[in-house]
């Protein structure tokens, strides 16, 4: 009898009545019943979602915020300069106290991930200080996993803040403190740095780190935006990517910017298990400064790519009022989160 | 023996307290309901805690491609209910309608995704749990799904009769030559017949094994098969034993060849049903193009099957109508088939049929297996075993044409 393996029997026969059914039944109305409703149900998100449109959650829903206890559009400004008093040196010192903590976050709207924070966020507090500062992070480990911070930059071997070396890793319950000068002047990062690297890292221990020049940056419009993703069925690729932990953030609720006011983007790319990431502005080109660490700009341009620990900050303005997008130049990273609009106002 | 088993029960009434029989079946029942009721009112005492995440599996069991949807249908394997949090379509997340509520065991849900895909390219759908996983799906080649109306149902009647009635009704004309051939020759034509049956049978039982793995295996995966086979073989069995209780003692050894015919086509007729789903759901998955070859290979492929109905009638005279009706039997029930197939494909209902029609042909084989006998009553004779290898090889050769 008839042997019908399905898959053997793709599209190679003279399409005798196979083509009489295509012609019956090629007349299906094309719908978006989905849209429709959305678009009804909330406005305010316009654009999302629907056969066109832009890739987005389901119903352009977004996380809870509240619970996750940090919001992108919160942290997208939000610099800890942490607390200072003079050393008699003269010297000023800066304190921070880091601590790790598990915490379920929602990285996706109904999804929950069991990350690992420093203080309470994914990506942890934007540590900010002045070249020349004296740095004293004060770090807490009240997860129930050995970690560590490690701090890019210059600093002496023993505050490095890897295994080993110094206070190696800081065992779950203990404390120890990092302390060095800030230098150099730039973009830098922090994260943990304890074997398995991809999981420390991944999992959200890391954050940005700026050191200012001496004589400070001209006055901006300045944001902070760690491009990172979450591997939430742990097969050592993103299933969402995001610029600050939640993708599409910027996308529902854009960015606010002024017209012709400076914009500087402090941009830090973390992402595990994807070699490469980038970052690309619509409709407007940017100075870019690699790092930080030179004063003059070493392209302009309206993409840069950045592999893991690579970063540098954008400086532009916008001479046009409007809607622009930013995103990933691969598009899947783009469709799988991050994306956002940035909204220049008069 | 029995009336002094009478006496004993007589003489010891006071055993079972002078209950009625039926309450004493109960016994058991009831001490299980009250046992479950009790362990799950406790909480399942002593096991402790249960270990682990939540296992979360659903398997795909229908996809249905329309201009600017896809649509699939998911049922929970698991154990546990699943909550379907997002979509994505090949590396992108998409909007998407259905499963609001997380799916309960055994539950489906089905799910409509916004994706304006290509014809002719591949697809990958993933769901998202709310644990984080990944439900994945791939489309290895996207066509549009038909829309199940009356053309559509029209179409598969068609095609019904086209592979199963059509080539049936064909090779049951072999019967006037069956009729004037020599009976050595007869037996070696009904061996043909089983040989034909045989590999049928193995070849439905083959592909019902791959339909079981393809979907849901909730409710069996492949153990439906071989149900399958069991059930139609001692449903057949039980039947053939009726009718032949209602005939005269006159045929006391074997079956008579009318008998036998209607066995033949109520077999081939179980088996054309499997193979009607399958080629209905092959049709609607879009997996299959309808071309004149394939339906040309079909039909020499099922013509065989006419002839294995004809030559148990060899000696008789049947009736034209009765004939007409045996052909019916065996050939329309693929029509049906291809409308379950193409309107309510489920792989564990089809592994299910394939398994019912091979156990059906396996019946089938028993009932024949004493025509096959010579006149020193010898079934493997040189002949007879011609006749299988050469069922065997018709059909092998035929069953090339169809899988291309």
């Amino acid at each position: 009898m008839p042997q019908l393996s399905r898959r053997r029997l793709l599209a190679a026969s003279v399409p005798a009545l196979g083509g009489a059914a295509a012609a019956l039944h090629s007349a299906v109305p094309h719908s978006h019943p989905w849209h429709s409703e959305a678009q009804a149900a909330e406005p305010e998100h316009g654009g999302h979602g629907g056969v066109g449109g832009h890739a987005d959650f389901r119903d352009g829903r977004t996380v809870d915020h509240r619970a996750n206890g940090f919001d992108p559009h919160e942290m997208l400004r939000d610099f800890d300069w942490g607390t200072t008093r003079r050393l008699a040196s003269g010297q000023v010192l800066r304190e921070w106290e880091l601590v790790a903590a598990e915490k379920e976050i929602e990285v996706v709207p109904g999804v929950k991930y069991a990350a690992w924070t420093y203080n309470g966020r994914v990506p942890g507090p934007t540590l900010r200080c002045r070249e020349g500062d004296r740095l004293r992070i004060t770090f807490v480990n009240g997860s129930s996993h050995p970690h560590t911070i490690h701090f890019h930059g210059i600093h002496p071997s023993d505050m490095d803040g890897v295994p080993d070396i110094g206070a190696g890793e800081i065992e779950p319950g203990e404390r120890t403190v990092y302390e060095f000068d800030a230098q150099p002047a730039g973009l830098h990062l922090y994260h943990c740095h304890v074997r398995p690297l991809a999981d420390h890292i991944a999992k959200g221990l890391h954050g940005a780190f700026i050191i200012d020049p001496k004589d400070g940056r001209e006055d901006a419009d300045e944001m902070v935006m760690v491009l990172n993703g979450f591997d939430t069925n742990f097969d050592r690729s993103n299933e969402v990517y995001a610029a600050n932990s939640i993708g599409f953030a910027y996308m529902n609720k854009p960015i606010v910017a002024k017209r012709n006011e400076l914009v500087r983007v402090y941009l830090v790319n973390v992402l595990e298990f994807d070699l490469v990431n980038s970052f690309h502005l619509h409709g407007n080109l940017f100075d870019y400064y690699p790092t930080g660490t030179r004063r003059t700009p070493s392209e302009f341009t309206d993409t840069v790519m950045l592999c893991q620990g690579q970063r540098g900050i954008l400086e532009w303005r916008f001479p046009q009022a409007g809607k622009f997008m930013f995103h990933a130049h691969q598009s899947e990273f783009t469709e799988l989160g991050w994306q956002g609009f940035f909204e220049v106002v008069d | 023996m029995e009336a002094r088993t009478a006496t004993e029960r007589e003489l010891q009434p006071d055993r079972t307290g002078g209950l009625p029989a039926w309450l004493l079946g109960l016994v058991p029942l009831l001490l299980i309901i009250a046992a479950v009721g009790a362990f799950a009112a406790l909480g399942g005492p002593g096991l402790g805690e249960r270990r682990g995440p939540p296992a979360e599996e659903l398997a795909v069991e229908k996809t249905v491609l329309r201009p600017g949807t896809i649509e699939v249908t998911v049922r929970n394997d698991g154990p546990d209910a699943v909550a379907v949090a997002q979509a994505q379509v090949n590396d992108a997340f998409v909007q998407f309608s259905g499963a609001e509520q997380p799916i309960g065991r055994l539950e489906s849900a089905k799910v409509t995704l916004q994706q304006p895909w290509l014809e002719g390219e591949a697809y990958e759908v993933a769901l998202i749990t709310s644990t984080g996983g990944t439900i994945s799906h791939e489309i290895p080649v996207a066509v549009e799904t038909p829309a199940a109306d009356l053309s559509f149902f029209g179409l598969m009647a068609l095609l019904g009769i086209y592979v199963g009635v059509i080539p049936v009704a064909i090779g049951m004309l072999w019967l006037p030559w069956v009729r004037r051939i020599p009976p050595g020759w007869l037996r070696g034509v009904m061996a043909l017949t089983v040989g034909l049956l045989a590999f049928m049978a193995i070849d439905a039982t083959l592909e019902g094994f791959e339909l079981a793995g393809e979907g849901s295996q909730a409710f069996g995966g492949a153990a439906l098969v071989l149900i399958g086979a069991a059930v139609a073989f001692l449903s057949l069995t039980g039947v053939s034993a009726w009718l032949e209780q209602r005939r005269s003692a006159a045929r006391a050894a074997g079956a008579s060849g009318g008998h036998l015919a209607l066995l033949v086509a109520v077999g081939i007729g179980l088996h054309n049903l499997g193979e009607g789903v399958a080629i209905g759901s092959a049709y609607s998955a879009g997996a299959l193009a309808l071309g004149a070859f394939l339906v040309i290979g079909f039909a020499l492929h099922n013509t065989t099957e006419g002839l294995a109905i004809v030559a148990p009638v060899a000696h008789l005279r049947p009736k034209l109508g009765r004939l007409v009706l045996l052909g019916l039997i065996a050939g329309s029930p693929a029509i049906l088939g291809a409308w379950i197939g193409a309107a309510a494909f489920n792989s564990s209902l089809a592994a299910f049929l394939f398994g019912f029609g091979a156990g059906a042909i396996v019946q089938v084989i028993v009932q024949l297996a004493p025509s096959l006998r010579d006149g020193e009553g010898r079934t493997l004779h040189p002949v007879a075993v011609t006749g299988l290898l050469a069922g065997l090889a018709l059909m092998f050769a035929t069953g090339l044409l169809v899988s291309v």
